[in-house]
């Protein structure tokens, strides 16, 4: 007979304790989106490892330096950062085959053969050097190696970079690497 | 014509129920619970990002781990001066401590995850690469190559 007299429990107040978690989770959450330019630095050489055997051919190798003022050189010549992606483009492409600029070989990729730079960027920077520069260099850097990559997709498969399949991407990925390299450092100038 | 709205259906409306809710509100509370991430470091470096439109997401963020450099944060200037520091976990560092600080992230991942480790270098925009500099050179030293510059885009 006391069946009948459990009254329900009023459940009108869980809203108001999950609207009280809720309203922590909204404040404690970051949506942490971590994004940046991912990079491979080179391995540690060893001692007795020859120098010569990196020696690269001059016209392959391009040496963009910041100074401890941000100013930007590229090859020999100053520059300002919104011209360095066209240089670095016709660098990497070198679509007249100018002598000057970097040898290409013929590499077989997936069965096709393509014609792949052996153009490589070398950045060199000051202690000095303020972050911030050095990000947008190596921005502009990845910039010009991502509009080559595009401008491949559309000529290959008529399709942007993004828009490829794995395997696809992947490929051009190989025909078009991006070789930009992080020297060693080098002791000029005072340490800060 | 007692449909519309004749004197005795005035107490015919019924309350609209509210006992779906919280059903909703749990919804809304699992989703924010699963997207959360807590912040599990405090931050006692000043870092803003530089910004950079080339940005690339990071796949696996539980293999990272990050190195923060920049100005200690107000309240430790006095103690800590303004020059660029280095900070691991939840302390200042020195860049002779961050072989023990890899050595130790890599411990705590599982050994097919260990060569997929990625070190996030978030440093503030003001900073001079000489820090930055010595950073990546310790981290080559301890062979921890995959690197990554954290930036952020861009606002349109």
């Amino acid at each position: 007979m006391g069946k009948k007299k459990t009254p329900a429990i009023n459940s009108s107040s869980t809203a108001d304790i999950a609207f009280l978690l809720l309203c922590y989770f909204l404040m404690t959450t970051t949506m942490g989106e971590q994004a940046g330019l991912q990079r491979r630095l080179p391995p540690i050489p060893d001692k007795d490892q020859k120098v010569d055997d990196q020696k690269v051919n001059r016209r392959n190798i391009v040496i963009v330096r910041i100074n401890s003022a941000d100013r930007l050189f590229a090859g020999n010549e100053a520059m300002d950062v919104s011209l360095l992606k066209d240089k670095m483009k016709e660098f990497l492409a070198n679509p007249q085959d100018n002598p000057e600029l970097p040898e290409k070989e013929p590499k077989e990729i997936e069965g096709k053969t393509y014609m792949v730079s052996k153009g490589v960027i070398s950045l060199q920077n000051d202690r000095g050097t303020s972050y911030q520069a050095y990000i947008a260099v190596q921005n502009e850097l990845v910039k010009a190696v991502n509009e080559l990559r595009d401008e491949f997709a559309m000529r290959e498969y008529g399709k942007t970079f993004a828009r490829l399949s794995e395997d696809e991407q992947s490929i051009v990925k190989k025909v078009i690497p991006q070789n930009i390299s992080e020297a060693e450092p080098k002791d000029v100038g005072k340490k800060r | 014509m007692s449909k519309f709205g004749g004197s005795n259906s005035k107490k015919d409306v019924p309350g609209i129920s509210s006992g779906s809710l919280s059903d909703i509100v749990f919804m809304l509370l699992f989703f924010f619970m699963v997207t959360t991430q807590l912040r599990e470091t405090e931050n006692k470096v000043i870092v803003k990002l530089p910004e950079a439109s080339e940005v690339a997401k990071l796949e696996r963020k539980d293999l990272s781990s990050y190195i923060n450099i920049g100005t200690p944060i107000r309240s430790l200037q006095s103690m800590y001066g303004t020059d660029a520091r280095i900070q691991l976990n939840d302390s200042f560092k020195t860049v002779d401590d961050i072989r023990d600080f890899i050595a130790a992230e890599r411990d705590a991942m599982s050994e097919a995850d260990r060569s997929f480790m990625t070190v996030a270098i978030r440093a503030d925009q003001d900073v001079r690469m000489g820090i930055v500099t010595d950073v990546k050179q310790e981290l080559r030293r301890c062979s921890a190559l995959k690197i990554m510059y954290s930036a952020r885009k861009p606002a349109e």
